[in-house]
């Protein structure tokens, strides 16, 4: 290991503060450029929207809680499926990833700003048009779309005066994100200090580099998918009607080659977020980190070639099946190899367990049990039984809640100090943790054993027998959703002041040996690294 | 084994403090009747199994490495980062236990396509909400609702589910096939795409409007096999269940025989009571209507116009006859319905205090006069 803290340099750090601090007033979070401002927006933005999902998802487990239909009308039911997941992917979790790279990313490698500012700020507001008009959809006649967040023709056009909306402002986040991708990865190929080489980038930037490509690959293909539902809709094409030479499986080939990478961008910068906590707390350096990016790259090519693994059941011929079968079981190899990478990290370290570190070890036990059912899955005659069953729901929400979301969570609490300069309050993020992960077992685990029972997705009321499970599940779901009032209160708590414990600059222990951000001050000023820093820390050489 | 588990699930629900009755605590996928689900069954606990072993290896060295290299009990971390040989076993090693679980996955796959040589087919519509079966070879066709009980309670909650006999998992008619013979069913759909899944049978089929799909079964034991649609259809998606029944040849034979003799048979258009008249149209009602117009027949705001107060519904009897079998472009034409049907469902929905109707007036089938006469 041959990790050299940077100095600082006082006296630029001096003039950034003088020079030009942010806008004042209001307008400030409006018309800035600045990557910190436009890093905050989103991760405020990101977490209204998680409680905005998660109030859809606590009617849908309220509902669930007994067989009968006790509280809303099953259209309303399919429209509370479709928004949340819908909100939650476009509205919570890839704008929380936004969020962290906009602060993160020119701090980790060096950079004043990021590449492009205006169109950072221009990105985040679409994002919020996007998310406000779908959300308008809600109060229009016939209801928000309720086919699935997948929008499969035919159902999807019977949406009634939602349906136009719903699609621009799928155009609306499209573009968002590819502005947001395109900056991002311009800001890291362009923007590095000088002394960091593509092979000596923390991994939370390695995984941000890929996921910005696979962004600007796919946003395209979905957008010209819905836009081919709105001309099949209004201008008398046939793109998805077999009356007109058309194909409704069609429209689920386009969707899936955006739709699976597109599960891929929730879960890379995750991969990158515990690749940065695990080794601080383990105090020890990230193990295999060559393998980690060539394993994240393969994972994102193989993101590419796998996606009628979805379709295993719409009737493809039996050489089809078989080629995404052998596809989709080869993702098991990159996966593994970064599993057991972080295993081999936390192995003979010296470790702690913060906040942080708690939900990333959650993240590594969790997401593999992820894993293995998509492994399952792979295994295309036994899909046949699997598909849209609740064994599905139970396998993305393990990729996606005890993965994506704790490790939003973990980024928050690690970074939190730095931005904000205040210690959060340790006793009741551990509280949160302890509640989030149990009850999220509670909430997800028996859905598995619905699923292997017969139970379908995406109904409102069920027989009987499957009674007991789904009531447990609601149980977990509600202190689930109650826990994360928890951390609402610690974001806020942390930013009014905390513990009121001064922290250092460093905030962990020996943190400045894996990364620049670390070097900085704490709160962070509004300007940093206006000369980029000569000496980075570098702990894998 | 079974015994464990159910102890492992009450011990779960009694700390939760539930109330453990009549408790199903399935947790495995089940095997089915069939060799294919069967051979779907070993595939599934082959790869369950593999994943256990991992999975056990993978989360000790982790809990392992928790308790042991821990700085507060004193652990240095030691500062390797690579080992170049251990990556490449990790990488091969599963690498290995794919290709060998491939294999007879394949297998399997190769068996669930081959619909070659099957003994009779069935065509199977899905429709939104119901399925149709059409036998290909006898000429059987019906339709397969959702029973009336499930679709009361349902709909109107208050017949509590629990009370119902399979709730929502059986219908008016269902399926019937035989044993020990290969079926092949053909899928379609005349609206949206549904999905036609009955566990025992080990599989699920999507139904795409506009093209067809093929599956087999062949069953060995007489029994009812329950399934549901499996992709989402719109509003009733989880209201259109599926029950496959399988009989001896013999009994087959003979269902056939009168169900085809009852499918010939000329409709009984004598005039009838009216409460024969109100009850046949309540049940004519929940199959055909109740999706739509809702058992209290207040439609959906903004989707469905309501029944109650219509003035088409409440004023002549003829221009609503020319209606309900002409259709419009929102409105299905009900022309399958026979005059009795359709003199009943008239009857119901102009008298029922369900609907909230009371026109006070009954309609006998030798009233209704075909807009499109399909004998001459």
């Amino acid at each position: 290991m041959s990790a050299v803290t940077a100095e600082h340099d006082h006296d630029d750090h001096h003039h950034d503060d003088h020079a030009h601090g942010p806008e004042k007033g209001w307008l400030r979070w409006v018309v800035t450029t600045n990557h910190k401002d436009i890093g905050t927006l989103y991760l405020v933005f990101a977490l209204a929207m998680f409680f905005v999902g998660g109030t859809m998802a606590m009617i849908i487990r309220a509902e669930l809680f007994e067989p009968g239909m006790q509280f809303v009308d099953p259209q309303f039911f399919n429209s509370m499926t479709t928004m949340h997941a819908l909100v939650m992917v476009f509205g919570a979790v890839m704008p929380a990833f936004v969020g962290l790279a906009n602060w993160m990313v020119p701090m980790m490698i060096g950079a004043p700003d990021m590449a492009l500012p205006r169109m950072n700020n221009m990105s985040f507001w679409l994002l919020v048009a996007g998310i406000l008009l779908l959300a308008s959809t809600l109060f229009m006649e016939g209801g928000a779309p309720a086919g699935g967040w997948t929008l499969y023709p035919p159902l999807v056009l019977q949406t009634g005066k939602a349906l136009p909306f719903a699609i621009f402002s799928v155009h609306l986040l499209g573009i968002s994100s590819i502005m947001g991708a395109i900056n991002i990865v311009a800001t890291i190929l362009n923007m590095r200090a000088p002394a960091m080489s593509l092979m000596k980038m923390p991994m939370f930037v390695w995984t941000w580099l890929i996921t910005g490509f696979l962004l600007i690959a796919i946003m395209p293909v979905f957008a010209g998918a819905v836009t081919m539902l709105l001309t099949d809709k209004f201008f008398h094409t046939s793109f998805f009607d077999a009356a007109g030479g058309g194909d409704p499986v069609l429209y689920q080939h386009i969707f899936w080659f955006f739709g699976h990478p597109e599960v891929y961008v929730m879960i890379l910068p995750t991969f990158g977020v515990a690749s940065t906590i695990i080794p601080v707390f383990a105090r020890k350096p990230l193990f295999g980190y060559s393998s980690m990016v060539y394993a994240t790259a393969a994972i994102a090519f193989l993101a590419f070639i796998v996606w009628a693994h979805h379709m295993f059941t719409v009737g493809m011929p039996i050489s089809g099946e078989l080629y995404f079968m052998y596809a989709t079981m080869l993702i098991a190899i990159p996966t593994g190899v970064k599993v057991f990478n972080w295993t081999a990290t936390m192995w003979k370290g010296a470790m702690t367990f913060e906040t942080p570190m708690l939900f990333s070890i959650s993240f590594v036990v969790l997401f593999t049990l992820g894993g293995f059912t998509g492994l399952m899955m792979s295994i295309a005659p036994a899909d046949f039984q699997y598909h849209d069953s609740y064994f599905i729901v139970a396998h993305f929400h393990y990729t996606l809640v005890p993965a994506s979301i704790f490790m939003i969570m973990a980024a928050g609490y690690y970074w939190m100090p730095k931005w904000t300069g205040h210690m959060y309050n340790e006793k009741i993020g551990q509280l949160h943790f302890w509640l989030s992960a149990i009850s999220v077992n509670i909430l997800f685990f028996p859905q598995h054993f619905l699923g292997l029972a017969g139970m379908p997705r995406r109904i409102p009321d069920y027989a009987i027998q499957f009674s007991d499970w789904n009531m447990i599940s609601s149980i977990g779901g509600f202190i689930f959703g109650a826990s994360q009032l928890l951390f609402l209160y610690i974001v806020v708590d942390t930013i009014k002041g905390g513990t009121g414990e001064k922290v250092t600059d460093e905030v962990w222990e020996d943190a400045h040996k894996h990364g620049l951000e670390w070097t900085l001050p704490s709160p962070v000023p509004y300007h940093t690294f206006s000369t980029p820093p000569t000496v980075i820390p570098c702990d894998h050489d | 084994m079974k015994k464990i588990k159910q102890l492992f699930a009450g011990a779960i629900l009694t700390t939760l403090g539930l109330p453990i009755a009549k408790a199903d605590y399935a947790l495995n996928l089940m095997e089915g009747v069939t060799k294919v689900s069967n051979d779907i069954y070993d595939l599934h606990m082959l790869i369950l199994w593999i994943c256990v072993f991992i999975g056990v290896a993978v989360f000790g060295t982790i809990f392992y490495s928790i308790y042991h290299h821990r700085k507060s009990k004193g652990h240095e971390a030691a500062h390797f980062h690579e080992h170049t040989t251990v990556e490449i076993i990790w990488t091969i090693i599963p690498t290995i236990i794919l290709v060998a679980m491939a294999i007879p996955a394949t297998k399997t796959m190769l068996e669930l396509d081959d619909v070659l040589e099957s003994e009779m087919s069935i065509k199977v519509t899905g429709k939104q909400w119901y399925w149709d079966y059409q036998y290909l070879d006898s000429g059987v066709h019906f339709e397969s609702h959702l029973d009336e009980m499930s679709e009361k309670s349902h709909r109107g909650n208050t017949i509590d589910p629990h009370t119902v006999p399979n709730y929502l998992l059986s219908v008016d008619r269902p399926l019937v096939i035989p044993i020990n013979k290969k079926i092949r069913f053909v899928f379609t759909s005349a609206d949206v795409i549904h999905s036609w899944w009955v566990p025992d049978l080990g599989w699920k089929k999507d139904a795409n409007p506009g093209f067809i799909n093929e599956a087999w079964t062949s069953v060995p034991t007489p029994g009812v096999y329950r399934g549901q649609c499996t992709e989402l259809c719109g509003r009733d998606h989880g209201f259109m269940p599926i029950v496959v029944i399988a009989m001896n040849q013999g009994d087959y034979d003979n269902w056939v025989k009168t169900t085809l003799e009852k499918q010939n048979a000329k409709p009984d258009l004598s005039d009838q009571s009216h409460e024969q008249l109100m009850a046949n149209g309540s049940s004519v009602y929940l199959k055909n209507c109740v999706a739509c117009h809702q058992i209290d027949g207040k439609g959906v705001v903004g989707n469905y116009p309501a029944l109650r107060g219509s003035a088409k519904v409440n004023g002549g009897v003829d221009p609503l006859i020319g209606f309900l079998q002409a259709g419009t472009s929102k409105m299905p034409a009900f022309a399958k319905l026979k005059d009795n049907e359709l003199a009943a469902v008239i009857t119901y929905i102009r008298n029922s205090p369900d609907i909230g109707n009371k026109v006070g007036d009954e309609i006998q089938p030798k009233a209704i006069t075909p807009v499109y006469d399909d004998d001459e």
